[in-house]
């Protein structure tokens, strides 16, 4: 196993966590601002993956623009449903579990919806032009796109740090998190607010969808096997802890990509074994939050 | 006013007894597979509930158990033979309640969200192992001709098997959630800070009904393998965890008998509609979608406040 | 006589922000005792730490010459103290009945039994049933819990305490959010209860009528720390306590 193989690897391992974390980031959002838990979050980014599907290759459409169309869509569908069905039950006694049967149905539906309109067979969506080669250093050869990933990745963070922590809707986002109550009081729109975070969260998973559409096949049930993985790394990152989940799909990434490497046929048992042993030795997660204590 | 109710549990009973074992009077094996399915599924949805509608422990991985039952006759019978059949479903149940006590120190933490998360990732890790472990458990193929040896080949025999063990189980089911201990495992839902202030460990009551839920949802997968004569990874996927969480809110989570109602009513629903249409997600997704904002007492539940308004003009009083 | 509670030098700090500064006091057997201090003086925080929901930082406590510091509140409750809340505590969707049944049988150690209907269980359900009674909830007994008043939950849930039999119960604020003349009644009720049951009590109030009409001893917390201890005649004579806390209200 010689260096130029594990830098491959490694940013192969680069480019999933990118991708496990702008899906993990969208759900760690709704979460943490909200306190909602939209267990349908993979199903916007399997929303997402056809929006794009649908855009470059019936339209011919930019692929840029697809992922911004995608991110529009799932979006928009977030806000409908935020808007529609969850609004409904909030304050409801026992509204943790409700919020998973409702957001349960609607993993159910959106399922079929896509299966009507797109069919069930595979898409296919190829990498966009100016990404379709290699990056050749010396003897290692990366792929372009996979590179691209990481950099959208980033830039993501970069901006969702700055809304999050410097701008007035970012720290009313935040405030709400803390206090749906005492917010609607200081006369914050808190439906509104929610509704707009809900948007947010869903465009995030349709964009990830979208920029994954050209490494994985588009297929129906896409968002199931997706909601696993990230609500994995909501756990190790400990929930609503948007850094945590930034290390975590990190390590869940860098995990993976070695035991494709290795063993591919277990590979996609691996995150999963890195959850039970985070369980066994760090209960409340690798990056928990510290507790707010209630006095 | 206690005496009358036993009087009415009996008489609910003894309805119930009778008209299950009056099924294979109708020589048609689709009624008597269609019977045997809704008695299998009932217990499997009341068990469940024990969990989520008592407990208020919301778990999306009671596939696993279930499939761990159905794995155990699967099992045994493919690699030792046909008269291993019994000892295979003692085998699924036991290693159920093993499993379930370890995985228990796991998944059962502080917050109702993230258990049904970890149950949910275990129940799919789970599914993994056996749908890619094909050499040992057939992968996607499944386990075919598990039909046990003796008088229990019959399937009228099977039958009133099933029935029997049915309806002890849901008997002992029925006890525990109207003994003190059930009445704790309500408590635990409802405010569980108070639990500690009764002297009760919170987490060890969690635990106890975790095994005892996973033990029967076992013993649930071990009998739906004689119904069909054959196991199949889909046994142990997440869907499996959803049906039985929709059956559950379909009849009513704050009613005892209610999740067997909706295990019957989507078992009909299932062989009606799964028969006409493949868009068979859709259909459940608008069920769970209108019950949950329209209905949430299910069925059962509201057709007990119905009947309460009824009789008392306005006042509200529910049975639990 | 052995105190049946003692403190020594309990710190409890959230942060930088120190709420149980070096509280020290003993509360004999059969007392019934007031805490007193205005709003953020950590008085339901020190209840906190007494009934190990909160783990104190430094100190120790001991409950009937056992040391119970860092012990979890079932192992506590277990030993004979109970608790009513301030923010009412109770099993909402139970009945009135259920709500202190689940304590008598708790006590009884019967709560593991699956088999047995509640109705088997004779000598808890008739406790429950005469605690009921001297709480004045009999003829509701049936109701569900969420029914009830705000001044009957309350009452439910001292009587949820009571059901377990406690040496020592501690009351957080009992007339919180009552008329004056619910507080009235409810003063004499503590008042009963404490001797009916020969209870050990210590209760946090900011009603000056009740703390001064039923305290034998009372305790004043001011900023975490123990200001003043005594009897209400010394309280209300101490300069000290006048001038941080009493001032305008005697």
């Amino acid at each position: 196993m010689d260096s130029s193989f594990l830098l491959v690897q490694f940013v192969s391992g680069l480019t999933m966590a990118t991708l496990l974390f702008l899906v993990a980031s969208g759900l760690t959002l709704i979460f943490g601002v909200g306190g909602v838990f939209n267990f349908a979050h993979g199903s916007f980014y399997m929303l997402g993956a056809y929006l794009a599907y649908t855009v470059v290759s019936l339209a011919h459409g930019n692929f840029w623009v697809a992922v911004l169309a995608a991110g529009l869509g799932a979006g928009v569908a977030g806000m409908i449903a935020e808007a529609a069905f969850l609004r409904r039950i909030y304050g409801r006694s026992e509204e943790g579990g409700f919020q998973i049967l409702l957001t349960y149905s609607l993993i159910l539906i959106i399922d079929d919806l896509v299966k009507l309109v797109w069919g069930t067979e595979y898409k296919s969506l190829s990498r966009p032009a100016g990404f379709t080669g290699s990056l050749v250093i010396g003897d290692v050869t990366l792929p372009s796109y996979n590179l691209a990933i990481v950099g959208v990745g980033l830039l993501v963070v970069v901006v969702a740090w700055w809304v999050l922590s410097r701008t007035r809707p970012g720290r009313i986002a935040r405030a709400t998190a803390l206090d749906r109550e005492t917010m609607g009081v200081l006369g914050v729109n808190v439906p509104l607010t929610m509704t707009l975070v809900f948007g947010i969260a869903t465009a995030l998973g349709g964009i990830t969808g979208a920029l994954a559409a050209p490494l994985r096949s588009v297929t129906p049930g896409a968002g199931i096997e997706v909601i696993i993985d990230s609500l994995i790394v909501v756990v190790l990152g400990g929930m609503g802890n948007f850094w945590g989940a930034w290390l975590a799909a990190l390590l869940l990434g860098e995990v993976n990509a070695i035991a494709v490497a290795t063993v591919p046929e277990w590979a996609s048992l691996f995150s999963y074994l890195v959850m039970v042993v985070t369980l066994i030795f760090k209960p409340e997660g690798l990056f928990a939050p510290r507790q707010v204590r209630k006095v | 006013m206690e005496a009358a109710s036993d009087k009415k549990a009996l008489l609910f009973w003894g309805l119930f007894l009778v008209v299950f074992a009056l099924v294979p009077i109708s020589r048609n094996d689709y009624y008597l597979a269609m019977a045997n399915r809704i008695l299998v599924w009932g217990m499997f949805a009341v068990a469940f509930n024990m969990l989520f509608g008592v407990t208020g422990m919301l778990s999306f991985g009671q596939a696993l158990f279930f499939g761990l039952g159905g794995y155990g006759v699967g099992l045994m019978v493919k690699y030792l033979g046909q008269a291993w059949f019994l000892a295979g479903l003692g085998a699924g149940v036991a290693a159920a309640a093993v499993v379930a006590y370890l995985l228990g120190y796991l998944v059962i933490r502080v917050s109702g969200v993230f258990f049904t998360i970890l149950t949910l990732a275990f129940g799919q890790l789970a599914w993994q192992i056996t749908f890619r472990w094909y050499r040992v458990t057939g992968g996607d193929d499944g386990i075919q001709g598990l039909v046990p040896t003796g008088i229990l080949g019959d399937h009228i025999v099977y039958y009133y098997f099933c029935l029997i063990l049915v309806a002890c189980s849901v008997w002992f089911l029925k006890r525990l959630s109207a003994s003190p201990q059930g009445l704790i495992l309500r408590c635990v839902r409802q405010n569980p800070a108070r639990v500690r202030f009764l002297g009760r460990r919170v987490r060890r009551n969690q635990r106890r009904i975790y095994v005892i839920s996973s033990v029967f949802a076992a013993l649930a997968g071990g009998l739906m393998a004689g119904v069909d004569n054959s196991i199949h990874t889909n046994m142990l996927n997440w869907t499996t965890s959803g049906e039985v969480i929709l059956m559950s809110v379909l009849g009513g989570i704050h009613q005892f008998f209610g999740p067997f109602i909706g295990a019957a009513v989507i078992k009909v629903i299932e062989d009606v509609v799964g028969a006409r249409t493949e868009y068979w997600s859709l259909i459940i997704g608008l069920v769970m979608m209108t019950m949950v904002l329209l209905f949430p007492r299910g069925l059962v539940g509201e057709w007990v406040s119905f009947k309460a308004r009824m009789r008392s003009g306005g006042a509200r009083k529910e049975g639990v | 006589m052995q105190p049946i509670l003692e403190l020594s030098g309990v710190v409890k700090a959230f942060g930088g922000l120190v709420v149980t500064d070096e509280v020290s006091f003993k509360v004999l057997p059969g007392e019934i005792s007031a805490i007193i201090g205005p709003n953020g003086a950590g008085k339901t925080t020190l209840f906190n730490q007494i009934t190990g929901a909160l783990k104190p930082d430094r100190g120790s406590i001991t409950f009937q010459g056992t040391d119970i510091t860092g012990l979890d509140t079932q192992e506590i409750v277990a030993r004979g103290m109970g608790r009513a809340f301030q923010i009412t505590s109770i099993f909402p969707e139970e009945t009135v009945l259920d709500n202190v049944r689940v304590a008598c049988l708790s006590r009884a150690g019967h709560t593991r039994q699956p088999l047995k209907g509640l109705g088997a269980y004779k000598s808890s359900t008739e406790k429950a049933m005469a605690l009921l009674t001297s709480l004045g909830l009999a003829d509701q007994a049936h109701r569900l819990a969420f029914e009830l008043a705000h001044g009957d939950q309350k009452l439910l849930d001292i009587g949820v305490a009571l059901g377990l039999e406690p040496k020592l119960l501690l009351l957080d604020e009992p007339t919180a959010g009552m008329s004056p003349e619910e507080r009235h009644l409810t003063r004499t009720l503590v008042q009963k209860l404490w001797k009916e049951f020969n209870l050990t009590l210590i209760f946090i109030e900011h009603d000056m009528d009740t703390v001064f009409g039923i305290a034998q001893v009372v305790r004043v917390l001011q900023q975490g720390r123990l200001l003043a201890e005594g009897t209400p005649d010394e309280i209300r004579a101490n300069p000290e306590v006048v001038k941080a806390y009493l001032g305008e209200e005697l």
